[in-house]
């Protein structure tokens, strides 16, 4: 089963070779097949599809088309869409059909992508390995008793089995990164601000943003220039010009430096990842790249510290799911207080709920200072780290993830193990950076991702690294094995 | 034992702006229900405020007016609490740094002295929705329209003595908002409200009493009568040996009474942090001169002009600037009356203010204008009608007859001051009343009335008065000789 890239689809798309209708077709009975072994899907949005499908290929005809028109994608489902559910995973959204679209929706949707469905999620984003869905977990096609990585499993799941060519996803402290490791494709994870969080259900404003499950990096370049870009509708959003990503792909990495922190190869990572990182950071030497050590001595503090600020913001966010005027609400209520807990203690799932009381817990009068601002102070101490190496190195390089794809139901109920899980990871986030995780091996039978970070706004930097990685290798080639129907079983 | 009150106000002024404080929907007073309430005020899953850069100007404003401390960094933060017309779960407010801080002003007693009362700190924040729980039978409403509607919560320093003086200082600040054009101060609707933290200590101590919360003080009369009644409740409570309970009290008008709230909503741990949804407030130079530029005259300025320029006396001058809108309306009223400022002055006080009340209208609704009643001065200032002959023409021009010459003229009612013509009235009538004349000359000199009467109405009330008592003097006082 072929499964091409959007730059491919888009050439053969505006060549007539194909026309949308027919890949969306092919989307969507892809899905119908894997699906119910994948489960990477919560809603399949067939008729709209088609119907999208079929204004693209007027357009393509038109000659007005722009290299997304006529493109199948996937949205995970913790973007608002217009008119179809929202669920973000969770019980408490189940029921959810979004008024409005989120920018990322509505930009993508004005490129002419062609939405088939929303993708299976951690609750809330909250996870990393896609357990903790209301909907049952995602499965990875590499091996279906594995875990996909979470929380955007179901769009990592999705572009790995070639149900689609691309997904967006969000990353908070890891996930887009860690599946797109776990499934052997490309996670990009923007800046912080460099893509509008408006319509996106927050977890952790601070640390929350939205990205790409591709095939390559020329795809994220790709949809990056259709979603990037100052949004007046989120504050936080950055108002600067989005570059020209898919046209700053080929530039020499001869003379650029990459820097290696130290402390990324302990003990705790895998000796097939290692294994992984270290051919391809040959790789980059070969393309003319320099390799220098550098330190990140607090990264050991990112997890705590991650574990701090995001539970803190995420038990204010979720607040507003009372019960009162959307979602679910517990039916037979006596009373204000009653309705309350009955709603949330139904609504939402274990770890959610963990990190609500956790959150609640350091925001409190008397911890305060004690976890919540000090978790402040540390948080910057990371990012100044980072930045620190910036100064002497183009980008940094090292795994994505301590492992490959663990299995499900291995570390669900430790939640320590779950979260360090995150370590590569989660201190790009707390640093605010972009930073990209493209496959570079294998451990044994599953992908390794190599995870690339950039400076603030060095989103054209990490692509052209990336990029030219991929003109050297062929790991992003690789497809798992095609998924049976019955595939749970394994 | 002589006992010392302790009184800070928290006053909440709804900004005037024309959308809410986070998002672009309408802030009307009086929609039906959730008619303003867009996907942010009601907490949607995925939306974000985005600060109405109006709303900060007008708290900057303030700030420069009490001689405050312009925070030109300040922060947003989250107060977080679960209430069924609090939409979030959290309200939008600034909490360890507002953006006004450390300013104050000055209060009139009612003996006319005056005293400087500090105000710590005066921050932005988003309103509430309403829950109705008296329209529906057994059950709550909700009313989303007034979340997210901006406020500007001002803190007082405890330096109110008495009821009195939380209530000069209410209105005082009742009075600058509307100056400010940053809050249309109307009580009825919420625009203006208070919480009151008052206690009582024995006179002398320096340490602070334990306080009682009074909440939604929504009227002069109801703050001043509320605090007496609850300084005498924490007077008799400690006199009779007993302790004030740390709670949060609600004034019954009604009863004229305090009573406190239930206890649950007091153990209320808000769990501040600031709101990652929204950057650090950042105020440049540019936008705090452009500010500065346009504030208007303040009431303590206005009050000071209005001594110098118009000599009127202090009583005088408060009535007058109480709004700008009414010294607008005096100053227009005034314009060239050099030297009779007094007249128009009275004018405003009395007639206009009497006709307002009498048919409830406020200045700005007023059918003669400033000028409408300038020209009517005017015609008293030169003589061409007197006082008595201005009310007829100020009631037949708030009537709506036309301006005052037109009236003047239409109705006749131009004064009688040529003298010759006079003289001859003045002849006829004491030629007329030969007894009455006698009686005058020996002594009955009140019958002058009498005789003033006569010209009067012999002339139709047009004669000036004054010039017709002058000619009787002479003429009966002549006659004799």
């Amino acid at each position: 089963m072929d499964r091409l890239t959007v730059s491919q689809l888009s050439a053969g798309l505006r060549s007539g070779k194909f026309s949308s209708e027919e890949l969306t077709r092919q989307s969507l009975a892809r899905i119908e097949a894997a699906n119910p072994s994948l489960n990477a899907f919560i809603t399949v949005t067939g008729e709209e599809a088609l119907t999208a499908a079929r204004a693209a290929d007027r357009k393509l005809a038109s000659g007005n088309a722009g290299p997304l028109t006529g493109i199948p994608l996937a949205h995970k489902d913790i973007f608002c869409t217009a008119g179809t559910l929202t669920t973000c995973g969770s019980r408490m959204l189940a029921n959810f059909v979004s008024p409005y679209d989120a920018t990322v929706v509505s930009k993508l949707a004005d490129a002419g992508v062609v939405l088939v469905g929303k993708t299976n999620m951690d609750e809330f984003a909250m996870g990393s390995s896609n357990e903790t869905s209301y909907f049952g977990p995602v499965r990875n096609p590499w091996e279906v008793s594995r875990s996909p990585g979470g929380s955007s499993g179901g769009s990592a799941a999705a572009v790995a089995a070639g149900l689609v060519p691309a997904a967006t996803g969000t990353d908070t402290g890891g996930s887009i990164r860690q599946p797109a490791a776990f499934t052997g494709i490309t996670g990009f994870k923007p800046t912080y601000g460099r893509v509008s969080r408006y319509g996106m259900v927050a977890f952790a404003s601070s640390l929350d943003q939205a990205g790409t499950l591709t095939i390559t990096a020329e795809d994220a370049a790709l949809l990056m220039e259709a979603m990037a870009g100052f949004d007046a509708r989120d504050s936080t959003s950055a108002d600067q010009a989005v570059p020209p990503y898919s046209k700053m792909l080929d530039e020499s990495l001869a003379g650029k430096t990459i820097g290696v922190p130290r402390e990324y190869f302990d003990d705790g990572l895998d000796p097939g990842c290692e294994r992984a990182i270290r051919d391809a950071l040959d790789v980059f030497s070969d393309l003319g790249a320099k390799i220098t050590e550098v330190e990140l001595p607090h990264l050991a503090l990112s997890v705590p510290t991650y574990y701090i600020v995001a539970p803190a913001e995420c038990s204010s966010n979720l607040s507003r799911y009372d019960g009162i005027r959307f979602g679910y609400r517990h039916p037979d209520a006596r009373d204000i207080g009653e309705l309350y807990t009955r709603t949330r203690q139904e609504g939402f799932g274990a770890e959610v709920k963990r990190r609500i009381m956790t959150g609640t817990y350091v925001l409190s009068a008397g911890y305060y200072d004690a976890y919540y601002l000090q978790a402040q102070k540390v948080r910057r101490l990371i990012r100044d780290e980072l930045m620190r190496c910036f100064e002497d190195v183009d980008i940094v390089a090292g795994p994505t993830t301590p492992t490959p794809a663990f299995g499900l139901g291995e570390k669900i109920d430790d939640p320590v193990q779950m979260y360090l899980n995150d370590i590569y990871t989660i201190a790009v986030n707390l640093a605010g950076t972009p930073g990209i995780s493209i496959p570079c091996g294998f451990s044994g039978t599953l992908p390794v991702g190599l995870q690339l970070i950039g400076p603030h706004f060095g989103e054209a930097t990490l692509l052209n690294f990336a990029h030219r990685y991929q003109q050297q290798t062929d790991w992003h080639t690789k497809t798992p094995p095609p998924v049976s129907n019955d595939g749970a079983g394994e | 034992m002589n006992w010392e009150t302790v009184i800070g106000l928290e006053i909440h002024t709804q900004l005037a702006t024309q959308s809410k404080i986070f998002s672009g929907e309408r802030t009307r007073y009086g929609a039906e229900p959730n008619t303003q309430a867009c996907l942010v005020d009601l907490g949607y899953p995925g939306v974000l405020p985005v600060l109405n850069g109006k709303a900060v100007a007008m708290a900057v404003k303030f700030g420069l007016a009490i001689g405050a401390t312009i925070e030109r960094r300040s922060v947003f933060a989250r107060k977080n609490y679960f209430y069924p017309d609090l939409p979030k779960g959290y309200q939008i407010s600034q909490y360890e740094l507002p953006i006004v801080s450390r300013g104050s002003v000055v209060i009139r007693l009612d003996d006319g002295s005056q005293k400087r009362v500090g105000i710590t700190r005066a921050h932005l924040e988003e309103d509430a929705g309403k829950s109705l729980h008296e329209t529906l039978k057994d059950r709550t409403g909700i009313d989303l329209n007034r979340a997210g509607t901006p406020l500007l919560e001002i803190v007082s320093e405890p330096e109110l003595g008495s009821a009195a003086e939380a209530a000069a200082y209410m209105r005082k600040i009742h009075q600058l908002v509307r100056y400010l054009g940053i809050c249309d101060g109307n009580m009825q609707e919420g625009s203006f409200r208070c919480d009151a933290n008052i206690s009582v200590r024995p006179s002398g101590d320096t340490e602070l009493g334990t306080r009682t919360e009074l909440k939604n003080l929504n009227s002069f009369r109801y703050v001043e009568k509320a605090i007496e009644f609850e300084i005498e409740r924490q007077i008799d409570v400690l006199e009779d040996g007993g302790k004030v309970v740390l709670e949060t009290r609600l004034y019954d008008s009604d009863k004229d009474e305090t009573r406190p709230m239930r206890a649950k909503e007091e153990a209320n741990d808000y769990r501040y942090f600031p709101d990652p949804d929204l950057l650090p407030l950042e105020l440049d130079q540019a936008l705090l001169d452009s500010i500065k530029e346009s504030m208007p005259e303040l009431p303590w300025e206005k009050e000071e002009r209005f001594a110098t320029d118009y000599g009127l006396n202090p009583v005088d001058i408060q009535i007058l600037t109480a709004s700008s809108e009414g010294a607008a309306f005096f100053e227009a009223s005034a314009a060239g009356l050099a030297g009779n400022f007094e007249l128009a002055a009275n004018w405003n006080k009395g007639e206009l203010r009497a006709a307002l009340n009498r048919d409830g209208l406020t200045i700005t609704d007023s059918p003669v204008g400033g000028a409408d009643l300038n020209s009517l001065l005017r015609r008293i200032s030169d003589g061409t009608i007197s006082g008595k002959t201005a009310k007829e023409v100020f009631e037949a021009m708030w009537a709506g007859e036309g301006d005052a010459d037109e009236i003047i003229e239409a109705r006749s009612l131009q004064q009688i001051t040529d003298v010759a013509a006079l003289e001859k009235v003045v002849r006829q009538v004491v030629a007329d009343n030969p007894e009455q004349a006698e009686q005058y000359r020996g002594g009955k000199q009140k019958l002058l009335g009498f005789f003033v009467g006569q010209v009067m109405q012999a002339t139709g009330s047009k004669a000036n008065p004054a010039e017709v008592n002058k000619l009787l003097r002479a003429k009966l006082d002549a006659d004799e000789n």
